[in-house]
């Protein structure tokens, strides 16, 4: 018993990352494929964590399951891994709960709004306290690559080998119309960007969601002859385009095109906590 | 304003729904998620109103899946909390049951039968989901289930319910029906301090020396609260004492053998049972909930025609009460199972019987109690 990882702790040097308290050094190395997106996506979650000056003892990170999901055993915050899709509700009920804590969602576009696209779409209605951070990688990775509900139109997946013949989801979309108040896409490609949208979105309230669009090399490049995760970074390079303030509508994302990039959506409306208390608490006497 | 509406200490005339509800408030339950379902809604109404005013938080969620999963979030955010359901909501809540199981995580699933498969009886009693009680989420484990057969009792066993959420760090199922759901009786609600309340039972340990997995000879781990700065990361995978996943059989040996040995090895302190004649009892009937309201009427009934008949009422149904039926399957010619399904616990009876002891049973697909006759002719038939 015990001995996970305990083998390889031994040799990680725990000073060598400048992050590494806000990382659990002692299950590392980490499960993610090389040339994913997702180590990137984590770095500049921490750093934005760490710039924001948010107490990170009130920070608690909730995932659902697949490769976004192990975030939660990786970052050195409460963090919780829950089911596959109901990584929502159950931050839900701990935001509720303890009103203290800044609660993120870290998990992908599979869990997210495939198995919990019921939760997505009540949890941004609702402008629930959650930070959605949604890494898209196309595809669901760590079950070997199968399509999904983010899968552009004839790509190849080991469940549609004869390309894929669904519409996929645009994220962007389906938040801002289900009642996101922020709403932003980058690549994995985009640290500096990410990082920033990432800070700015953490100390707000309501239901927020960043979309990353990240490179699955193992599964999903490899199937349609995309190249490695350094020739999907040159395509998100070429082919990202930064327009705040775009019309999620034109946000789609096909095989081969623009991927636009930016903050969609940045509003405020009351939050699902602010009605109750200004709205309905006050018929009762509460405070 | 708030903590003195908790407990609506006095005499009511109430349906066990609201019993129910208020048995939730009077354990100190803050948080509430549910997806309305007959014939639970009630309870869920009466949180809608109640909540509030005591300071807690009511949400309607948008199935039972999250339902399931908000209280178990809530309960890590540092709040008592409860669901309740129906029929195919139970179903749905199977899925993280397991969860909360797995996260050994305090709350109370509730739910009033009714009868099944699918939609089955809305609107009517059953008994017939207390295998899936017992079995319903993927995985070994052991669950605490209890059975009210009353307004009054199902207000106790709420309360109960919350304690031994607390005590054993578990969800906790109160199987109650459609009949003690809908049934508006008498309900005495005691003074709050004469309320036995569970707390929860929080680390002492320090932020570095706390593991959310780590537990002594009782097998129950001591809790925390997400933002109270222990960096605690908990997951249903696998899992070792730091709640690390590890992906092995040895692991997962040790931790399917405690959250088995958790509840068994604390069986004495979960198992309630009501013993009705037993000292001179040679059949001896067998059920719970509000089947067993009406086996007492078939008793008495075998009484009067000089049957020495005899009731064993689960108040605990799981875990079940092996020893108590293998003790009297030693000196009782049979059993008599009374239960609104096909033969659920009854098969419980059978197996701590071991041939020992006769066992009947007296079946119900559900929809409406049983018969005190019918049961009676399974008495007679027992007793020759």
């Amino acid at each position: 018993m015990n001995r996970s990882a305990s083998s390889t702790t031994d040799v990680v040097d725990k000073q060598s990352h400048p992050m590494s308290d806000l990382l659990r050094m002692d299950r590392m190395p980490h499960i993610w494929c090389s040339g994913c997106g997702l180590g990137t996506t984590l770095t500049c979650f921490i750093m934005a964590v760490r710039e924001s000056g948010i107490d990170e003892k009130k920070i608690a990170v909730v995932s659902g399951i697949g490769c976004s999901g192990r975030v939660a055993g990786y970052i050195n915050l409460d963090s919780f891994h829950t089911t596959h899709g109901r990584a929502i509700p159950f931050a839900t009920g701990l935001a509720l709960a303890n009103p203290e804590l800044r609660v993120v969602v870290y998990s992908g576009d599979g869990d997210l709004v495939a198995i919990g696209g019921n939760h997505f779409i009540h949890a941004a209605r609702r402008n629930m306290d959650i930070l959605v951070i949604c890494v898209n990688n196309f595809n669901y990775g760590m079950t070997g690559g199968q399509a999904g509900p983010t899968t552009p139109v004839s790509a190849r997946a080991t469940t549609a080998p004869y390309g894929n013949y669904e519409y996929p989801f645009n994220i962007p979309y389906l938040s801002i119309a289900s009642g996101a108040t922020y709403v932003a896409r980058w690549t994995a490609l985009h640290m500096r960007r990410l990082k920033n949208s990432i800070a700015e979105a953490l100390p707000k309230k309501g239901f927020r969601v960043i979309e990353i669009i990240c490179p699955c090399p193992t599964a999903f490049a490899r199937r349609n002859r995309l190249g490695t995760g350094l020739d999907l970074m040159k395509y998100y390079h070429d082919n990202s385009i930064i327009k705040h303030g775009a019309d999620p509508r034109e946000a789609d994302i096909g095989m081969t095109g623009k991927i636009i990039v930016g903050k969609f959506l940045d509003i405020e409306r009351p939050t699902f906590r602010d009605f109750l208390v200004e709205n309905v608490w006050p018929k009762i006497g509460r405070k | 304003m708030a903590e003195d509406r908790r407990v609506l200490t006095g005499e009511h005339f109430m349906s066990g729904d609201h019993a129910c509800a208020e048995g939730g408030l009077a354990a100190g339950c803050s948080f509430f998620a549910g997806y309305p379902i007959t014939p639970s809604t009630e309870i869920a109404e009466r949180m809608s109103e109640r909540l509030p005013e005591v300071g807690g938080m009511f949400i309607q969620m948008e199935d039972e899946l999250g339902s399931m999963n908000a209280i178990l979030g809530a309960a890590w955010g540092g709040w008592k909390s409860m669901t309740c359901t129906s029929g195919p909501g139970f179903s749905l809540m199977m899925e993280n049951l397991g969860l909360g199981i797995v996260l050994e995580t305090p709350t109370v699933l509730v739910n009033i039968q009714r009868g099944g498969p699918s939609t089955g009886l809305p609107t009517l009693p059953g008994q017939a989901d207390m295998m899936q009680a017992r079995w319903g989420s993927h995985g070994d484990y052991e669950i605490i289930a209890l059975a009210p057969n009353s307004p009054q009792e199902i207000f106790d066993l709420t309360v109960r319910a919350f304690n031994l959420a607390e005590e054993f760090r578990t969800p906790v199922l109160v199987m109650s029906d459609e009949c003690v759901g809908h049934m508006t009786e008498k309900v005495v609600i005691p003074p709050k301090d004469e309320l036995e309340i569970t707390p929860r039972r929080y680390t002492k340990k320090k932020p570095g020396e706390y593991l959310p997995f780590d537990f002594g000879e009782d097998e129950i781990p001591e809790m925390v609260t997400a933002g109270d700065g222990y960096r605690i990361h908990i997951t249903g995978l696998t899992h070792d004492r730091r709640g690390y996943p590890v992906i092995n059989a040895e692991a997962q040996d040790w931790m399917v053998r405690h959250l088995i040995n958790k509840i068994l090895k604390n069986k004495h302190r979960i198992i309630q049972l009501e013993e009705i004649n037993l000292s001179d009892a040679e059949v001896v009937l067998v059920s719970y909930g509000i089947s067993s309201r009406v086996a007492h009427r078939a008793m008495d009934l075998a009484r009067e025609d000089g049957i020495k008949a005899g009731m064993l009422r689960l108040i605990t149904v799981w875990p079940f009460c092996d020893e108590k039926i293998r003790e009297l399957a030693e000196r009782v010619k049979a059993f008599v199972t009374v239960e609104m399904n096909m033969g659920q616990v009854a098969l419980e009876v059978e197996r701590c019987a071991c041939g020992k002891a006769g066992t009947y049973l007296v079946p119900h697909a559900g929809g409406e109690v049983h018969n005190p006759d019918d049961i009676y002719q399974v008495i007679k038939e027992a007793a020759k």
